[in-house]
């Protein structure tokens, strides 16, 4: 009986077991799901009743009086996005293909350590060297050095994930093309970065949606305004900024409003990764 | 090493021997003289001599890594994509060195196209922006040129007919024997005086590989070609002559008839009657 009884039980203690491991598992997905579900419910909550036209349709009111909207930091969020783009994606998309088709092994072992060394760096280091670098030097906060310490950031990211696009491509692609005689670099741009091209936006996208929340590299650069930006080197509002301003200060319309902007932020970079999802879909037909 | 330079002598002269019976010294396309290749401290290739016929279908053969897609890759340059290769000895297309210093890869490249073993249409290109890409990447910008040798390539190709109503769709949209089809037209597109084949039927089924061999028969008429193939029966329905490679070095070269039905060297013989490789 004895013998009889010991498979049994073993039986069972190992359906315990797995029933512990599965549920220990399952606690941990809806432990990384609720974050999300939490933030979305508490600016629904706090911020869809102030999310109306005048938010988007006007700039804020001087202190003590309630309404007003925060377009000129919706518009400022977009200039700034537009001049971190031309800084950091032909730098990153550039540097990227250097390190999948022309480095050497020893030059692309340094290039990728620095590259993810420059992507664990605290954003608020590049507010500092940019203010260092730009606003000292020109005596001014800027749309023009906020846009340059978004878009440093934006190069070491977009770098390794054009890198590992370009890498995925089928070196039988590569082969084809030259063997018809058609010099690297065409081959390059023609070819290879046109298969790898979903993956390149996608990467783009992804460093846009990073950046566009990005507050500390602000502080010191763009510095913020709360009005219309006139010329790009002078102050300009961004979104994260102005919530971050309105969210320290002592009046509840402007916590309100706060809470609308993250809300409008959360919702702009959630779409963006709703893009870059639809876009990754198709991915098996273009970069296997 | 020295001791195989006589028999590679003796070798060169064979197809000179017995082709006068048949006809006079066929004109030729490739001299290969004494090439060596190496990939870092690898030695790929080892003091192959080998003339190519013009207008003839050579095919090399041999076990796995005994260098012949190495030999091919080296006739228009391509095996110089792999990192640290060097090479020794000579190559002349039509008596031009295709190794000499003021020779463009590139240039080597459109005058010898190539087939690859996998199929590969490029994916974000139609049937027909695949065919003329090699043109257009060259520069050719005249759009009735482009659509004419569109229509020619596809046609030698010997798929003209079955695709000609589909230009638009994508060219991995296509079977893999009419894929394969349609690297070869690609690769007549820009016009070569040579085709290079490496191993083009070994992804595909009977009836694909049928289509090719036939296809690989026409254009003898107008191209050189030089295909690897693992396939032994291929090698004797499709060429004119054969070479076969053992580690690197060229074993026998010569009419594929008398390869396959009277071969000198010994390993031939093993390897053709498939008693090892």
């Amino acid at each position: 009986m004895t013998k009889d009884s010991g498979p049994t039980d073993n039986h069972h203690w190992r359906k315990i077991k797995n029933a512990l491991a599965s549920t220990a598992t399952f606690v941990s997905a809806v432990l990384v799901i609720a974050p999300l579900g939490l933030v979305f419910f508490h600016l629904l909550v706090n911020g869809a009743s102030s999310v109306n036209w005048s938010f988007f349709t006007h700039l804020p009111k001087p202190v003590g009086e309630a309404g007003g909207g925060m377009v000129n930091a919706i518009v400022g969020t977009l200039e700034l996005l537009a001049l971190a783009s031309i800084t950091g994606i032909p730098v990153g998309v550039l540097g990227g293909v250097y390190l999948a088709e022309y480095g050497t092994a020893r030059v692309n072992w340094m290039l990728r350590f620095i590259a993810d060394v420059l992507n664990g760096i605290p954003s608020i280091t590049w507010g500092v060297v940019v203010y260092g670098l730009v606003v000292l030097r020109f005596r001014g906060f800027s749309a023009y050095a906020g846009g340059l310490a978004l878009g440093l950031i934006m190069v070491p990211l977009i770098l390794r994930t054009t890198e590992e696009v370009i890498l995925l491509v089928p070196n039988g692609y590569r082969e084809a093309a030259l063997a018809l005689g058609v010099a690297r670099w065409k081959t390059i741009v023609h070819i290879v970065m046109k298969t790898a091209s979903k993956g390149i936006i996608t990467g783009i996208l992804l460093a846009l949606a990073r950046i566009g929340g990005e507050t500390a590299p602000l502080l010191f650069t763009a510095f913020g305004n709360r009005f219309w930006n006139h010329s790009l080197s002078q102050p300009i509002a961004a979104l994260p900024l102005q919530i971050f301003t309105y969210a320290i200060s002592p009046y509840d319309d402007w916590h309100r409003q706060a809470w609308a902007g993250a809300l409008v932020l959360v919702t702009g970079i959630f779409c963006v990764n709703v893009l870059v999802r639809i876009l990754t879909r198709g991915r098996t037909a273009s970069v296997v | 090493m020295a001791n195989s330079d006589p028999t590679v002598v003796e070798r060169v002269e064979k197809p000179a021997e017995s082709s006068p019976t048949a006809e006079p010294a066929p004109p030729l396309t490739f001299q290969v003289k004494n090439l060596s290749i190496w990939y870092g401290e690898k030695r790929a290739i080892s003091d192959v001599t080998l003339d190519v016929a013009s207008n003839a279908v050579t095919a090399i053969i041999g076990p796995s890594g005994c260098g012949k897609s190495t030999f091919i890759r080296c006739l228009n340059r391509m095996h110089e994509l792999v990192p640290k290769t060097r090479i020794e000895g000579s190559v002349l297309l039509h008596g031009q060195d295709l190794y000499s210093s003021a020779v463009d890869p590139a240039i080597v490249r459109r005058r010898v196209g190539m087939v690859f073993q996998k199929s590969n249409p490029f994916p974000t290109m139609s049937i027909g922006e695949n065919v003329i890409i090699g043109l257009r990447l060259n520069g050719v910008r005249n759009q009735k040129f482009l659509n004419e040798r569109l229509e020619k390539s596809l046609r030698m190709a010997a798929l003209w007919d079955e695709v000609k109503d589909d230009l638009h769709k994508p060219g991995t949209s296509l079977s893999g024997g009419q894929q394969q089809r349609l690297c070869i037209a690609r690769a007549l597109a820009v016009q070569p005086e040579v085709l290079l084949m490496d191993e083009p039927c070994s992804a595909l089924d009977p009836i694909a590989t049928a289509k090719i061999e036939e296809l690989i028969y026409e254009l003898k008429t107008r191209y050189t070609i030089v295909t690897v193939t693992h396939n032994m029966q291929q090698a004797g329905r499709i060429s004119d002559y054969t070479a076969f490679f053992y580690i690197g070095k060229l074993i026998e070269f010569g009419p594929t008839t008398k390869i396959f039905t009277n071969p000198s060297e010994r390993q031939t013989e093993d390897y053709i009657t498939g008693r090892f490789g």
